[in-house]
């Protein structure tokens, strides 16, 4: 019988493996905009990966941590983008 | 009971993690810049609402005391509202910066509109 917490360390490993395959689009990229891009597929996995350890350790300060690297990872997409516009 | 709601959140949190690997596959393979924001933030967005939702799942007994459920329900709505702005303003300034499209392009809609004035390129005023 497997347990629901074995599912979630082969959720996590998966997650580890996305995040490697995006670093290697982040060392690689040609351009700015897809090292931004596979920084913000990093940002994203990462969230994801707080938020499950936040509900095995069963710590519900580390949400709060997802939620405010949420929040700045939204905000400097958008400065970086407005700086290439020449926008700022 | 218990454990059934369990082993759904966790399920859920698998496919999210495949969603999230299919996205990094496709940001690897993709020809073009274009190409790349647009399958890495929309499967992006749909791995990390369902592994969200996963984690509300999972942690269900823990529902009544402390604001799981809120917490998790205020990142879902804002990566559903965060994300597609990201990816529409990292493609515009892609497009402005003339990082030069793939190939296979068949219509460039926004070419057409600046060609009749219709969208001012900025930086040109």
């Amino acid at each position: 019988m497997i347990s629901p917490e074995m599912i979630v360390y082969i959720a996590v490993g998966m997650f580890a493996f996305a995040m490697l395959i995006a670093m290697i689009r982040f060392i690689k990229g040609p351009s700015v905009v897809d090292r931004v891009v596979a920084f913000d597929s990093l940002t994203i996995t990462s969230l994801v990966l707080i938020s499950i350890i936040a509900a095995l350790s069963n710590r519900m300060i580390y949400f709060d941590v997802a939620i405010v690297y949420g929040l700045l990872s939204f905000v400097g997409v958008i400065v970086v983008a407005k700086y290439i516009q020449k926008g700022l | 009971m218990e454990d059934t709601i369990k082993l759904i959140g966790a399920i859920m949190i698998l496919m999210g993690s495949f969603s999230l690997l299919v996205a990094a596959i496709g940001l690897l393979r993709m020809p073009d810049v274009y190409n790349r924001v647009q399958t890495g933030t929309k499967a992006s967005t749909l791995g990390a609402i369902m592994a969200f939702a996963g984690v509300g799942l999972f942690k269900y007994e823990s529902w009544g005391d402390g604001n799981w459920l809120g917490r998790v329900i205020i990142l879902i709505i804002f990566i559903l509202l965060t994300n597609p702005v990201s990816s529409h303003v990292l493609m515009r300034a892609a497009y402005f910066m003339k990082v030069p499209l793939s190939k296979l392009t068949k219509t460039d809609k926004l070419k057409e509109d600046i060609d009749n004035n219709v969208i001012k390129e900025p930086g040109n005023e």
